[in-house]
């Protein structure tokens, strides 16, 4: 019988042979090139882990350099005999160190392991399909996505290194090629190359997820019995589709102005390393138009997964359904929604009309509505509930915790007059890494000791898992909490040394501690990782349903 | 067991349209979007420089000629219906013989088109600089035109691999319609590309 007679009878689906189909022959077809929603979900994670480190590794290196910006390293001058001749890290090595750190953790991290890593891997699962409704596209994305990854990454060994733009690559230093500085001429090209790539990937991505959520669910699985989890992946996917349709075009037109003496972005009159450019007719706000349209729902593709997680995860571990289920899934789309409307908010000080700025302003505010009414849900599904402590459930409430942190100081920096202030300051910072950083990593903790018995058939260890949770929990805060505090004494971000600035001299002891809570945390993630790898081959078998979840994917028995 | 059998990734599905034809409406939502982005761009950048932007295009030759590419492409998009009309009624033939025919539209269109730019920069138009005046109408135009005439080539190819799909007997009546929206899409975009920046740069 044809699937389609199958979905026209309705009900008649438990009749039907399961399809788990044999793993294909070869190590290769099954491990590499596998078109397996569950070997892709794992790849995206691998990948995602060791892309974590990296920006980990890059982003210690930087606190270290900024307590003593004069400290000689002698390995540091055999990694980059120019960015620290003489062991002392350059200014414009920082900028590369902080450029490519930012780019590493928000896409190959943040983007992708909520969406790619444990979507690709639990979506099907939960909604009871096969696979993602096109595999080999499927396919196609991971390995776009890892090619990207190593054109990013191959900007290091280039001549001149990574480039110094940030991950938003601001024009126009980033548009007229190496006089700029070190890093921006082949540097630059490949990270724009790399971003394209990204925005290819993820485009594919995100049609095979909605494909996969509106064709392929069980024909009694409506969408309003949907866990929300499927409800993070699918509006995230909705976001993909949208945003990063913008910004890939954005990138090419910065790759014309730099290659093809193009102008979109660069106006004229540009004097550059003292040398008089020859563009005219465009202009650098027209990319920062580009890239927030862009980079504002991108915020959002990092966390929406993420609450999906801690939803189910919290409903879960309180022994509770979720509290507000229809408000839930009424306030992701309203959050995804009005992410394509507040772009502006990041332009506050790039000049803009008062009066768009105070609709940017109130947008941005009402944003907060459906973030109260989720954290609300949260709490009201852990009211009265039977609580059970575990590491999920610690890292979902920690996640909780740290997007209430950091979206109350979003409400300030919504604010013209108060982002006028801020802006560019360590507050900024601060903010962007409790709620955009750390939440969305609290809650990829939280999926993975949750789902880890699902995906590798034992058990994490709980004794680790819980020092983990309050190593990094107590750790992010003494981190990213001082930042707000040096951000309104009025510590600009972006600078390697604050020595010339008098008035930031008593902050040396808060950049101190900040570093040392950096390194701590730092080193409570080796522990992580020992307990994922060591629990992958010795840790307890795990039982078919270990946390009494109600979701599909734990009635299934596929595991790969 | 029944949590798997519910559904395959076979082509039908409980809402009615199948995954092909959903993918390929979700790409088109998510290109209409590029090309949007380059239209919003185009006139960011023309209102930026409103007092040099040029409008070089004759009438004749140049906008006859464009008007006759436009011709083309759009008959490409008719004699796809008749392509995607006769796969419905069962007629591979004919079917195949319709894609044939739009993809030599949609290939003279590109000829034409190739043509028009070769006349474009021998007059020293390019995307850095023009002799009319501001240098991103250049940018802008070969920009846009650019990105879609890749699209049309891609879509002649595509089309190629469909039509062999049909003869052989491997696609489906679903296979041709995906094709068939990817088509009538690249034409729709052609109607945004052509008013704005061929008809509002003819010379007054």
């Amino acid at each position: 019988m044809a699937a389609g007679d199958l979905a026209a009878t309705g009900r008649d689906y438990g009749s039907r042979e399961p399809v788990v189909a044999a793993p294909p022959p070869g190590f290769v077809r099954r491990w590499i090139f596998s078109t397996d929603h569950k070997v892709i979900g794992k790849q995206y994670y691998f990948l995602a882990l060791f892309a974590a480190f990296l920006g980990m590794a890059l982003s210690l290196l930087m606190r270290w350099h900024l307590i003593d910006p004069d400290r000689k390293i002698a390995w540091l001058e055999k990694l980059w005999p120019e960015g620290a001749a003489g062991g002392i890290m350059t200014p414009e090595l920082y900028l590369s160190l902080m450029t490519m750190h930012g780019t590493i953790m928000v896409f190959f991290v943040l983007t992708t392991v909520p969406q790619s890593g444990f979507g690709n891997y639990f979506l099907p699962l939960q909604i009871g399909a096969d696979d993602m409704a096109f595999p080999r596209l499927n396919m196609a994305s991971f390995w776009t996505t890892f090619v990207s990854f190593l054109v990013l990454i191959a900007a290091f060994v280039v001549p001149g290194g990574a480039p110094l733009g940030g991950w938003t690559a601001y024009p126009p230093l980033s548009g007229v090629g190496a006089i700029a500085g070190p890093g921006m001429g082949l540097g630059m090209d490949l990270w724009i190359v790399s971003i394209a790539l990204f925005c290819i990937a993820s485009l594919m991505g995100a049609i095979n997820f909605v494909a996969t959520l509106v064709d392929l669910r069980a024909p009694s699985l409506g969408l309003m019995q949907l866990p929300l989890t499927c409800w993070g992946w699918f509006t995230t996917a909705m976001i993909s589709l949208l945003a990063f349709a913008v910004l890939l075009p954005g990138g090419v037109l910065l790759l014309m102005d730099r290659n093809l003496g193009t102008s979109f972005f660069l106006p004229a009159g540009l004097v550059v390393s003292d040398r008089a450019l020859q563009h005219s007719g465009g202009s650098p706000i027209l990319w920062q138009h580009l890239f927030w349209f862009f980079g504002h729902p991108e915020v959002y593709i990092a966390i929406l997964p993420g609450m999906g997680f801690v939803s189910t995860i919290l409903s879960t571990f309180a022994r509770k359904p979720i509290f507000g289920y229809r408000a839930m899934v009424y306030a992701m789309v309203a959050i995804a929604a009005l992410g394509f409307l507040v772009w502006g908010h990041h332009m506050f000080v790039s000049g803009m009309n008062p009066y768009s700025a105070i609709a940017f302003s109130l947008i941005t505010m009402t944003v907060g509505v459906p973030s109260a009414i989720k954290t609300f849900n949260w709490v009201g599904t852990l009211w009265g509930g039977k609580l059970w402590i575990t590491t999920p459930s610690l890292f979902a409430l920690g996640f909780v915790s740290l997007f209430v942190s950091g979206g109350i100081t979003g409400i300030l920096l919504g604010q013209p007059a108060m982002d006028m202030y801020f802006h560019d300051t360590y507050f900024v910072v601060g903010h962007f890494h409790l709620i955009m950083g750390v939440a969305a990593v609290f809650a990829m903790f939280a999926g993975t000791y949750y789902w880890f018995p699902k995906m590798f058939g034992r058990m994490m260890n709980e004794t680790l898992g819980k020092a983990h949770f309050l190593v990094t929990f107590l750790g992010v805060y003494a981190i990213f909490v001082p930042m707000h505090i040096a951000g309104i004494v009025g510590n600009p971000r972006r600078y390697p040394d604050f020595k010339e600035f008098e008035f930031l001299a008593d902050l040396k002891f808060l950049h101190t501690m900040m570093t040392h809570a950096a390194m701590s945390t730092a080193a409570i993630q080796l522990v992580f990782l020992f307990n994922l790898f060591w629990s992958m081959y010795r840790g307890s078998v795990a039982p078919a349903n270990p946390w009494h979840a109600t979701t599909r994917e734990w009635s299934s028995d596929e595991y790969e | 067991m029944s949590i798997h059998a519910a559904a395959t990734h076979a082509s039908s599905s409980p809402f009615g349209i199948g995954s092909k034809k959903f993918g390929m409406w979700l790409f088109i939502v998510s290109d209409a979007l590029t090309f949007a982005t380059l239209l919003v761009c185009y006139a960011y950048v023309r209102m930026a420089n409103a007092e040099s932007w040029p409008v070089p295009f004759a009438f004749s030759p140049s906008v006859l000629f464009s008007t006759g590419m436009t011709l083309v492409l759009l008959s490409s998009s008719l004699t796809m219906v008749f392509g995607v009309h006769a796969m419905q009624h069962g007629d591979r033939g004919r079917a195949v013989r319709w894609i044939l025919l739009t993809m030599m539209g949609g290939a003279a269109f590109v000829v034409l088109h190739l043509t028009e730019w070769r006349h474009l920069i021998s007059q020293g138009m390019t995307p850095a600089a023009n002799p009319w005046g501001s240098p991103v109408f250049g940018a802008a135009f070969f920009g846009i035109t650019g990105l879609h005439m890749l699209h049309v080539t891609i879509g002649v190819v595509y089309l190629g691999i469909t039509a062999a799909g049909v003869g052989r007997g491997r696609f489906t009546e679903e296979d041709v319609e995906a094709s068939g929206l990817y088509w009538h899409f690249v034409d729709l975009v052609w109607m945004f590309v052509f008013p704005l920046l061929y008809l509002m740069s003819v010379k007054p």
